[in-house]
């Protein structure tokens, strides 16, 4: 298999706080990778520096074979590259569930309003919402929103799809659709590295599960084995304040 | 720029012009102590009588609001100095303004007030009234503290203006800053005691100004 | 006011502020004013709203010296009355050798003005949008400049509507202010016509025409208060 994202010693600080101690992290295509861990052990702020959303202190991302740290590459077309899905959705609520969609495809791929809604529609068909695509975020619910948060990553065709926490925020019964649009994203082959606290979900899903605290990866292997066998002490301890 | 500093920051005639420029400014400040607090007060008031279960009375107090929101101080300023004489109630200057500023004022404090006391919840009034406040004590010590207190940046900005405003004064011969500067600036031909003016407008309310402008960002947040 | 009947009486009330024959003569005259009053306040609006909306964004880059700058005018500008600055422009710049009409200068003064605290409304609800939706889009590959003119702006707009129509509102009705530098506005033809005439009616007419002009728009500004209430996402 081959890496298609690959971060080596990624440092991130903020003022005196170490969020990221040197992380090294290598993504195979095709692979589904789950990052877990207490809260503030770094795994979202290690996923917005694969996009530069967080600028790193330190280290290297490289992402297609590109150096995502060198000055010249330009980030936009990257990042568009690497979906990205927020714990808080983050749609652009003066826009419409479609436009959420179109803007980047207008904006930074240059497509005609024409084209762009095409695509907008058969991505919003994919998650489920296709008769939604006229209704403002305002009007949907968290779990539909998410969806369409989903729909909008999707339509620039990214070859990585980063989740942040994509449950946290919802009604435990608003879960299950999310879940489910992340499945068939699994099983269309999508490579996904997904920052969440459903370990059912990881259990079943996860080719592979990382376990992070205080800004370093401590531990990563099969579900089976993070799960089952766990060798780290903080992983053990951790495991059983989940109640897993 | 010789011509310009001569015409605009001409420090000689400044300083002839600074005694009565002080004085022009201890009359804005007396005439804002007069017009803020009753600004204040009417608008409390209106704003109260605009929560009536009459609904004549109501619509009055909306009309009467939106009536003296739509004419412009200076002409309201002019109509009574000028127009009430003709009525048969000869008024000072003094009086004139405080009469224009009362009625523009009332109606603008009380938007402000209006907007605050909808802003806290009715669970606070049932609260109060369930622990067997009256109406009026219900208003008085529970809703209109915290309703001041959300609305405080708009009181203090419209108090701002309030200040700006009794430069109007000037029109009807007023003797505040504005007007003494005038004068002097017409006496001398020089622009210089408009500039010294306009120096002690910042004076008096850049850092209010900037105090207002944080305090918005916060509440923007 | 040779035949004016006893003063308190309800015909003298009519006589003074009421009488047909003073309406009939100077309706002419208001009407001229009420055009002039149109105008400045249509090009005050404008220009005010699109200098302030262009401060706020040129704001958001955050370069340092640039924005010092745009704070100290937008300071001074909501600092000092307009009628201090009108008068200041209307008689300061003659004496080095600067002519401006009345007409110049008031749309001058109004404009900054306006742009001032349009550039502070704008420039709260630029802050006020969240970072969370500057993430998202960024994160699909929008630029700084796409993101702040498609994503965040109309946010901005949206959530400042109410407050920027009261304040547009407010700066607008200084056109009255022009009367000072005889600018041929509502109140200047007002006032002329009273001195001439010796009545209060055409103090009236201006009154009732300025009433007429900005009831609706006070009207519609509340309409837009409630119509606006942002819910953010």
């Amino acid at each position: 298999m081959a890496a298609i994202l690959e971060a080596r010693g990624l440092w991130k600080s903020f003022g005196d706080f170490d969020a990221l101690k040197g992380v090294d992290f290598t993504l195979n295509a095709g692979e589904l990778v789950f990052v877990i861990g207490p809260s503030g052990s770094g795994k979202s702020t290690m996923l917005r520096c694969f996009n530069r959303l967080e600028e790193p202190t330190d280290g290297s991302v490289m992402f297609e074979g590109v150096d995502l740290m060198n000055r010249s590459v330009d980030i936009n077309l990257m990042r568009r590259r690497l979906g990205m899905v927020f714990q808080q959705f983050n749609l652009y609520p003066h826009l419409t569930a479609r436009d959420n969609v179109t803007l980047a495809l207008r904006k930074v791929l240059g497509k005609s309003r024409a084209e762009a809604n095409e695509i907008a529609e058969a991505m919003l068909d994919r998650v489920g919402l296709g008769d939604k695509a006229d209704s403002h975020p305002g009007a949907l619910s968290g779990g539909q929103q998410q969806r369409v948060a989903i729909a909008r990553a999707l339509a620039l065709e990214p070859s990585v799809m980063l989740f942040d926490e994509p449950t946290s925020a919802l009604d435990p019964e608003l879960v299950g659709s999310v879940l489910q649009v992340m499945q068939q994203l699994r099983e269309a082959g999508m490579t996904m590295v997904v920052v969440s606290h459903e370990m059912r979900f990881a259990r079943a899903a996860a080719d592979r599960v990382i376990f992070m605290a205080d800004g370093e990866i401590l531990e990563e292997g099969t579900p089976d084995k993070i799960f089952g066998a766990p060798e780290h002490a903080r992983t053990r301890e951790f495991m059983q304040e989940i109640g897993q | 720029m010789e011509m310009l500093i001569y015409n605009f920051f001409n420090f000689e005639i400044m300083a002839e012009a600074f005694p009565l420029l002080l004085r022009g400014a201890g009359q804005t400040l007396l005439l804002c102590a007069a017009v803020i607090p009753l600004g204040l007060l009417g608008g409390l008031i209106v704003a109260l009588a605009a929560r009536t279960r009459r609904r004549v009375l109501r619509y009055a107090v909306i009309a009467f609001i939106d009536l003296f929101r739509a004419v412009p101080p200076l002409v309201l300023l002019i109509f009574v100095y000028a127009g009430l004489p003709f009525a048969g109630l000869d008024i000072s200057p003094f009086a004139a303004v405080c009469i224009a500023f009362l009625l523009n004022n009332s109606a603008y404090f009380a938007e402000i007030f209006r907007a605050g006391i909808e802003s806290i919840g009715a669970g606070q009034t049932e609260a109060a009234r369930s622990t067997g406040l009256g109406r009026l004590q219900t208003m008085a010590y529970v809703v209109l503290p915290q309703a001041t207190r959300n609305v405080l940046p708009d009181l203090l900005s419209n108090s701002i203006e309030v200040v700006k405003l009794t430069s109007i004064a000037s029109v009807v011969s007023f003797q505040e800053l504005l007007y003494s500067a005038d004068m002097a600036r017409s006496l001398t031909y020089n622009s210089s005691p408009l500039v010294m003016a306009a120096a002690m407008y910042l004076v008096l309310l850049w850092p209010v100004v900037r105090i207002l402008s944080r305090m918005e960002h916060r509440v923007g947040q | 006011m040779s035949t004016a009947p006893e003063a308190g009486t309800w015909a003298h009330f009519i006589e003074t502020f009421f009488r047909p024959d003073l309406i009939d003569q100077y309706a002419g005259a208001i009407g001229k004013g009420v055009i002039v009053t149109c105008e400045i306040a249509v090009l005050v609006v404008i220009c005010g709203l699109a200098l302030g909306m262009l401060l706020a964004i040129v704001r958001a880059y955050r370069i340092r010296a640039l924005s010092l700058i745009i704070v100290g005018l937008v300071d001074l500008l909501r600092s000092l009355p307009p009628l201090v600055i009108i008068l200041l422009l209307y008689f300061g710049l003659p004496t080095v050798g600067l002519t401006l009409s009345g007409f110049f200068v008031l749309w001058l003064v109004l404009t900054l003005v306006l742009a001032a605290f349009a550039e502070e409304i704008f420039w709260a609800g630029i802050l006020s949008v969240r970072k969370g939706q500057w993430e998202a889009a960024r994160s699909t590959g929008l630029g700084f400049n796409q993101c702040l003119i498609y994503v965040v702006v109309p946010q901005a707009i949206r959530m400042t509507v109410a407050p920027l129509t009261n304040r547009t509102i407010a700066i607008t009705k200084n056109t009255a202010l022009g009367t000072v530098i005889g600018v041929g506005e509502i109140l200047n033809e007002a006032s002329t016509a009273q001195s001439f005439s010796g009545s209060a009616t055409p103090l009236m007419m201006g009154a009732i025409a300025y009433i007429l002009l900005f009831i609706p728009v006070v009207i519609v500004g509340r309409w837009i208060e409630t119509r606006f209430q942002w819910r953010r996402a």
